[in-house]
């Protein structure tokens, strides 16, 4: 299927997107799945995920060392060289210790913009922290009205919910469609459609994304399977490679499903629209939702609910994209291989950096691995 | 040449002796807990210690065993074991020795004691959260989390009320764990030790401002170790004194912990613990002493925060915002309160591979500093344990580029 040539667009230029949308919508960059978009929704800014364009860091290499991620050098970067200038402000989230830092880094150098941290508890598996996050979440409301001289309502808040919510239905429909009969979109489309999720002014997204899964709905009942290529689950951090979904198809595989941090882990979940209370309700879907492992749910629920998410999409085997100098990630990948070689998948573990570098090894370890499941 | 010797004997800190031996005994103690029916802990080196200690649990510091790992040069062999485990070498050598040494018991001293719980406390870093949860499933024991918000720029009413639920929560945890009650005056009496131990610390890393230095942040870093596992303990206390009145009595005799101190220099980072020795003789060759260091003050940092009467509910404040914990402008303002309490003429960052909530920043705080004080810095690439990111060569030849930096600022001084 042939996807809406927005989708393409503002993959292809981003800033160039923004730039035009910021003429009648203030833009709110955001650097991580956790910075709670329904709130800056509901203030009538669009939130706009910051990648960084993977060029020459020569900026931000004066700020941070040469061991720093590449995510965080990208961003870092364009904010420097003033690529960014669209943004009427910047959220940065507690995540990792990389995050931390770049937020502190950009808080000092980068002027004109506000810039609000919103530090949400790292455990989410007790009452207390439930409080904190929703704590949190209300102070965030409050300061992001304030920058952006606006108020925000509960009515607004359920507002801001609703748009969340149509566009992660709309995702759960196509990435079960995908799971059923992988192949109906390539890895690549639904790259490009998960990323403009996280850009596009949410409204125009959530009716091409329905279009989009009521177009794939016709399509998966005709599809016939092609020459059943082996069915592969993703794992891991950022993975800004269109490339790679091209690699895994050509060497004879299918993306199947995902749990990546620009992938579907953005989109997974629902709030509870029917709480009283929209602040804790959004609260409560980041409790719940997969965690990214710089947040502790309990010392084994990463590793049970992928098992379960890769026997949900029966897949094959599991390909983890590990983005160098990515801490959390890089900790956790040992435990999660033997959890999932226990169950009985396979694994096969790809380390990243910008640029991508080695595509001819990494096509081999990929046919490899596809021939071995 | 027998002048020589002589000063270098006079120079010898007495107290050392003493610290050994009471390190020893820690260690023993801890290794035989099993037997003395005693249960242990291990604890991040930011952690609250006081309520263990105040249970009669005892504190075992993976990261202190780190040090010990690397001070062993023994750090190399173990990251490789994490390595082959499957964990990357970018990540912090602190956490791969001491995972890579759990299922060996190697390192110098066979193997730390085995945990019954683990304490984590997440205002130093990330990394512990991801390393505590990698030992609780090897181990398969409770895990303990604190978690203390990041301050970038303040500490807000909502994160000190959560860290006070959380210090409810840490006591129950212990209570569950050992079978008993809090003992809340016997916690009373930790808090005062505790805040004693670290005044003492604190007025002995003071001694620093004195010309010759009687201390430098090689012996720091070594006198460290009591603060960071025995705060809250009478024994502290006692050693702490004993080591201040030596430096009170050094400093009247003005023996200096280098032989000619002309500069003095300040020390950002953790130690490059395998090189102790090396960078400690290479900086007095050239005369030069670090006189003190942003590391080993973090554990009196945050004193303020917390008051002696009443401990347990003041202390959520005092670790939150900690060195570590606090945006890299108010790190920044620190090295400057530093470098100017204790007049120095550089400062010499060591930009550590493995810890990034200590590194990331540094280069910022480098451009703070030399525009609001005009002082310069050494940056030094390397890693705290893993000595294969150490290059000696290009370490020396800096070092000495630097001190001659140094030198020509003190010429033009004086002219
Ligand atoms: S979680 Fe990983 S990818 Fe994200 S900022 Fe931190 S180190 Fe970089
Ligand atoms: S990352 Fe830094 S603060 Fe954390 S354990 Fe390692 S050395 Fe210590």
């Amino acid at each position: 299927m042939k996807i809406h040539e927005d989708f393409s667009k503002i993959i292809h230029d981003p800033y160039g997107y923004a730039a035009n949308l910021n003429d009648e919508k203030k833009i709110v960059g955001t650097v991580c799945s956790y910075v709670p978009e329904e709130i800056i929704l509901a203030a009538g800014a669009t939130p706009f995920r910051l990648f960084g364009s993977f060029e020459k860091t020569r900026l931000a290499d004066a700020h941070l060392q040469s061991y720093g991620c590449s995510l965080a050098k990208g961003v870092l970067e364009d904010a420097l060289a003033g690529k960014l200038d669209f943004l009427d402000g910047v959220v940065f989230t507690h995540t990792c210790d990389t995050m931390q830092r770049l937020s502190d880094i950009w808080r000092i150098n980068v002027k004109d913009i506000f810039h609000l941290d919103v530090i949400l508890p790292v455990k989410l598996d007790t009452e207390s922290a439930r409080a904190y996050y929703r704590d949190v979440l209300q102070t965030f409301r409050v300061e992001l009205a304030e920058r952006l001289g606006v108020t925000i309502s509960d009515d607004d808040l359920r507002r801001g919910i609703v748009a969340s919510n149509r566009i992660r239905r709309a995702f759960g429909r196509i990435y079960d469609m995908t799971a059923q009969a992988p192949g109906i979109l390539q890895g690549e489309e639904l790259y490009m459609l998960d990323r403009a999720g996280m850009m596009m002014e949410r409204n125009r997204f959530a009716d091409l994304i329905e279009e989009t899964a009521n177009k794939l709905s016709e399509n998966v009942t005709n599809h016939t399977g092609a020459s059943a290529p082996k069915r592969i689950f993703l794992e891991g951090g950022i993975c800004n490679y269109p490339d790679i979904f091209n690699i895994i198809e050509e060497s004879g595989g299918v993306v199947a499903g995902d749990d990546l941090c620009t992938g579907f882990r953005y989109f997974s979940g629902l709030v509870d629209e029917t709480n009283p209370d929209p602040i804790l309700a959004i609260a409560d879907r980041y409790i719940r939702r997969i965690s990214c492992p710089a947040k502790h749910q309990g010392t084994t629920v990463r590793g049970e609910r992928l098992v379960e998410m890769a026997r949900e999409r029966q897949a094959q085997g599991v390909v983890f994209f590990l983005l160098k100098f990515c801490d959390p990630h890089a900790f956790d990948y040992p435990y999660l291989r033997d959890t999932l070689e226990k169950a009985g998948i396979p694994v096969l573990m790809v380390e990243v950096d910008d640029p991508l570098q080695g595509e001819g090894q990494l096509r081999t370890r990929l046919e490899a691995f596809m021939e071995m499941i | 040449m027998a002048q020589n010797d002589e000063g270098k004997e006079k120079r010898k800190i007495k107290a050392t002796g003493r610290m050994k031996e009471i390190m020893t005994s820690y260690y023993i103690d801890a290794k035989t807990a099993e037997q003395t029916g005693k249960k242990v802990a291990w604890i991040t080196s930011g952690g609250p210690v006081e309520p263990l200690i105040a249970m009669d649990i005892i504190p075992v510091y993976p990261e202190n065993h780190g040090a010990m790992i690397g001070s062993s040069k023994m750090g190399v062999d173990l990251c490789l074991k994490a390595e082959e485990m499957g964990y990357s070498s970018d990540l912090c050598s602190y956490a791969r020795s001491d995972i890579g040494c759990a299922p060996v018991s190697g390192g110098p001293i066979g193997g730390l004691p085995k945990p019954d719980m683990l304490v984590c406390c997440n205002n130093i870093c990330g990394t512990v959260l991801k390393w505590y949860e990698v030992q609780a499933r090897y181990f398969n024991i409770p895990l303990f989390i604190l978690d203390t918000p990041f301050t970038h720029v303040g500490f807000s009413a909502e994160a000190k009320n959560y860290v006070k639920r959380q210090i409810l929560e840490y006591i129950g945890f212990l209570e569950n764990a050992t079978g008993k009650k809090f003992d809340h005056d016997r916690m009373r009496e930790v808090g005062k030790l505790s805040l004693e131990g670290q005044r003492l610390w604190q007025a002995v890393l003071d001694m620093a401002v004195n010309r010759p230095s009687p201390l430098s942040a090689f012996d720091a870093f070594f006198h460290l170790a009591l603060i960071v596992t025995l705060r809250g303990t009478q024994q502290t206390v006692d050693y702490y004194k004993l080591l201040l009145d030596e430096m009170q009595e050094r400093v009247s005799q003005k023996i200096g912990a280098v032989a000619n101190e002309q500069y003095r220099l300040l020390w950002d980072n953790l130690p490059i613990w395998y090189r102790m020795k090396w960078l400690s003789d290479k900086f007095a060759a050239e005369n030069a002493c670090l006189v003190a260091d942003t590391y080993t003050t973090a554990w009196c940092g945050s004193m303020k925060y917390i008051r002696e009467d009443d401990f347990l509910d003041t202390m959520a404040e005092g670790y939150s915002r900690i060195y570590l914990n606090i945006g890299v402008d108010q790190m920044a303002d620190q090295v400057i309160a530093m470098a100017e309490k204790y007049a120095v003429d550089g400062i010499v960052m060591h930009s550590n591979r493995s810890c990034k909530p200590y590194s990331f920043g540094q280069y910022d705080i480098q451009r703070i500093v030399a525009e609001k004080t005009g002082i310069p810095t050494l940056m030094i690439e390397a890693d705290m344990v893993d000595a294969r990111n150490f290059s000696e060569g290009q370490v020396e030849t800096r070092i000495e580029a630097f001190i001659e930096v140094l030198k020509g600022k003190r010429r033009t001084l004086e002219k």
